[in-house]
């Protein structure tokens, strides 16, 4: 069999996503609890906790849409037309954060201001990009190469409930995150909070497991079939032990376990999502082959896919180690 | 509100909206960087103190502009698929991946280096910091390759096939890279930033000379050096630009010649040489300039160096071929103008610099400074003429305007231009304020560098001071 490229740029860009997801899940989940926290000390902290990494996560966002430009160009078309409204609520929400959060020191005068258009930005990118993982997975109307439906397809009770499920997912990440990297009463906070998101995010997954089934057929036949739903039912289980030790480790006072976790259910959550979707990238008709660009544009896309990404893991992963441990609220050391 | 709006031209000002604010950033950018670079080279070679504080002075500005590059960047990358998604299934196997080249080269440029340059002056030993300064430089320049390369690929295509599908499939690389217009326009483009950038350190130095000319002392030493490089910058770069710019329109009349014509506002065809249209208005519906001024012949000598060379006119091409022509013409001739004005600009600096007057003549820095952002007026301007002149095509020839967005009614996509201006108006209104706060103070002796007592995201869109840190502290490893 010669060498799958579609399959190979699928795998490239889901976990451009997943990467995406869990790395800058934790940073807005950072501005998603900014109002709980106090003004002042454990603010700083907060933020300073996240200042060094948050811009790189962001380049995830950067590969994967340029990555799905480049690989699926019919998808890249079909989905960000169709998802019109959630992405650019996005993409503005963004700019404004990403701003807001150069600004926050440049200007503290107005901090308060940037502060609100932090958690603000933080917010709608999250329930925006929720909503666009909701509406891709009840399915995209196409026709003639382009997206038939009309311009508010997405906004369903099924798109709103994945959207603040992320909502409550990234504030878990965020939570769990700051319990890990900070001290005291800012960890203490963070720690009782990590507690109800905790609760939330799974019951928030299970709704989204419960109803998803329901969507398609398809979906129903893929989890529930014999003898695959021996193997689908692993997400499950694997999901509930992650969930014990989850609880467990918070109750216990871990201070990195909680962090792993919450990146655990994340991962699972994708795995879920990617056994609903394979092979299709545009449900329910346009599969991963369907939406490929050709081998030729893919060939001249690997030299630079398979030097540069492996260095910018490396590079990513040596710089989250260097400001592995507790961070200090008046900027790092 | 939007109703009485085609949702097409809605979606063609958004684009043109967000990609003028993106280009902004990256044609202010890509100029600094290589001042920088010019800069450190200058402070290793001669050791003098104040090459050093104005590379710090503005390496700070560098940070702000290069983030805000980046924020504006990320809208970009989804926006072909958000409102040209016809356009994407059918031209993104063959532009897609030079985008992607330019997202990776950008990634390990900002990963590598950025982070070295900004914050690890003191830490990572002299010679290796200004690697990693010419490395900041060399790389910018790379995504502009790239990002030019699809741009020129879309005003010129090569190198292509139709498979049936109907989706331009690759063919030949090189040809679609190297398309008959991309050198011309990769080195029109960058000298326009060089301009760009020149004009506003000019612009600044003259500020500051301005200022500081009626205090006790005399000129603070920084602003002199930084308005004598900008001016012999613009010196040398505007009568070459202005040759650059010459052989670009002879590539457009031979590839895109309808472009040319309305550029020229020649709406019908001169047989035995074509005026030359200073000003006037181009009106569609009766084919004629209202109020025209006019050399005789004057065109054809600068399009075919000959007095007597015909020219076509638009009366040649199907009215629903044309381009807009009165936005092209008028694009053209506000590039043209400032280009003008930057030699005038060029040729008063240099009477002043042969007579010993360049920083005692607050005529020339008046003039210096009002120049300030016409860089930007010029570059911004080029990019309408060279865009609207390739309407109504996206692929020049081959795929329609109306053709390629994506099937979204008027009101969604009004609603989403203004959410774009609002909040473009805001965040990178802030981010304008602080940089012009930053120009405000002269440069002094001992500047600092960006403050490393704030988050070290300061720039860039990676970890990169991470590294830095740890290279220059050798706490890590």
């Amino acid at each position: 069999m010669p060498f799958d490229l579609p399959m190979f740029f699928a795998f490239i860009i889901a976990f451009a996503i997943l990467a995406y997801v869990v790395m800058d899940g934790f940073d807005l989940g950072v501005g998603i609890l900014f109002p709980f926290l106090p003004v002042g000390r454990e603010r700083d902290s907060a933020i300073n906790s996240v200042a060094p990494v948050w811009d790189g996560n962001e380049t995830w966002l950067v590969m994967g849409g340029g990555g799905l430009l480049a690989a699926f160009p019919l998808a890249y078309g079909m989905i960000l037309s169709a998802l019109y409204a959630p992405i650019i609520a996005m993409l503005l929400a963004l700019v404004f954060r990403g701003v807001a959060f150069e600004f926050r020191w440049r200007d503290p005068r107005h901090r308060p201001l940037w502060d609100v258009a932090f958690t603000g930005g933080s917010i709608v990118a999250a329930l925006a990009q929720g909503i666009t993982l909701g509406a891709l997975l009840q399915g995209i109307a196409v026709q003639n190469r382009t997206y038939a439906g009309g311009w508010f397809d997405w906004l369903t009770p099924f798109s709103l409930l994945v959207g603040v499920s992320l909502v409550c997912g990234y504030a878990l990440l965020g939570s769990t995150w700051l319990v890990m990297k900070s001290e005291g009463s800012l960890q203490e906070r963070c720690h009782r909070m990590a507690f109800r998101l905790g609760i939330a995010t799974i019951v928030a997954m299970a709704a989204v497991s419960a109803a998803t089934p329901f969507l398609r057929d398809a979906y129903w036949m893929r989890w529930f079939a014999w003898p695959q739903v021996l193997f689908t039912a692993q997400v499950p289980v694997l999901v509930a032990i992650v969930t014990f030790v989850l609880f467990w480790s918070l109750r216990r006072g871990h201070h990195y376990t909680p962090f792993l976790m919450a990146l655990a259910l994340f991962g699972l959550g994708l795995a879920g999502l990617g056994i609903s979707l394979y092979p299709f990238v545009v449900p329910p008709s346009v599969s991963i082959w369907d939406a490929a660009a050709p081998d030729d544009s893919l060939k001249f896309m690997l030299p630079g896919v398979l030097i540069m990404v492996p260095i910018i893991l490396a590079y990513t992963g040596y710089s989250y180690w260097v400001f592995r441990g507790k961070t200090g609220h008046e900027g790092y050391h | 509100m939007f109703e009485g709006l085609d949702a097409i031209f809605l979606a063609r000002l958004q684009f043109a909206f967000t990609v003028s604010f993106h280009f902004i950033f990256p044609s202010f950018s890509i100029g600094l960087a290589s001042f920088l670079a010019v800069l450190e080279g200058l402070w290793l070679w001669t050791g003098r103190q104040v090459y050093l504080d104005l590379f710090k002075y503005w390496l700070k500005i560098f940070a702000l502009a290069f983030g805000m590059g980046v924020v504006s960047g990320i809208v970009m990358s989804y926006q072909f698929g958000t409102n040209w998604s016809v356009f994407s299934d059918k031209a993104g196997p063959v532009i897609g991946p030079l985008m992607a080249y330019e997202v990776l080269t950008a990634f390990f440029l900002e990963a590598g280096f950025l982070g070295v340059m900004l914050f690890g002056m003191n830490r990572v030993g002299k010679g290796l910091h200004f690697a990693a300064t010419l490395a900041v430089a060399v790389g910018t320049f790379f995504s502009a390759f790239w990002i030019l390369s699809a741009n020129s690929w879309m005003q010129t295509p090569a190198g292509y096939a139709i498979n049936a599908g109907g989706q331009f499939v690759p063919a030949d690389w090189w040809a679609i890279i190297f398309n008959p217009s991309f050198p011309y326009r990769l080195v029109h483009t960058v000298f326009g930033a060089y301009l760009t950038t020149a004009l506003v350190v000019g612009a600044v130095g003259a500020w500051h000379l301005l200022r500081t000319r009626s205090s006790e002392g005399g000129a603070n030493e920084g602003a002199r050096v930084m308005f004598s490089m900008a001016m012999g910058m613009i010196t040398v770069v505007a009568p070459l630009q202005i040759l650059a710019g010459d052989q670009h329109g002879l590539n457009t009349l031979e590839h895109q010649p309808v472009k040319v014509m309305a550029m020229e506002g020649h709406f019908k065809s001169y047989p035995d040489g074509a005026p030359l249209v200073l000003f006037g208005w181009p009106d569609e519906a009766t084919g004629k300039n209202l109020f025209a001024v006019e050399i005789p012949k004057a065109s054809s000598l600068i399009l075919k160096h000959s007095w007597d060379a015909p020219l076509k006119g638009l009366d040649t091409v199907d009215r629903k071929d044309w381009p807009p022509v009165p936005v092209v013409f008028w694009a053209f001739r506000i590039m043209v103008g400032m280009g003008m004005l930057m030699l005038l600009l060029a040729a008063f600096s240099l009477l002043a610099r042969v007579r010993r007057r360049l920083y005692d003549w607050p005529l020339l820095h008046r003039f210096a400074l009002v120049m300030g952002p016409a860089g930007f007026v010029a570059v911004i301007a080029g990019w309408v003429t060279t865009e609207v002149g390739r309407q109504p095509y996206t692929v020049y020839g081959l795929l329609r305007t109306v053709d390629s967005a994506s099937a979204l009614d008027a009101p969604a996509v009004g609603a989403s231009l203004l959410a774009f201006v609002v909040v473009y108006f805001f965040a990178f209104g802030a981010g304008t304020y602080y940089i012009l706060k930053l120009m405000s103070h002269p440069p002094h002796r001992g500047e600092e560098g960006p403050r490393r007592d704030q988050p070290v995201r300061a720039a860039g869109i990676t970890p990169a001071p991470a590294v830095a840190e740890s290279l220059a502290t050798g706490k890590e490893a």
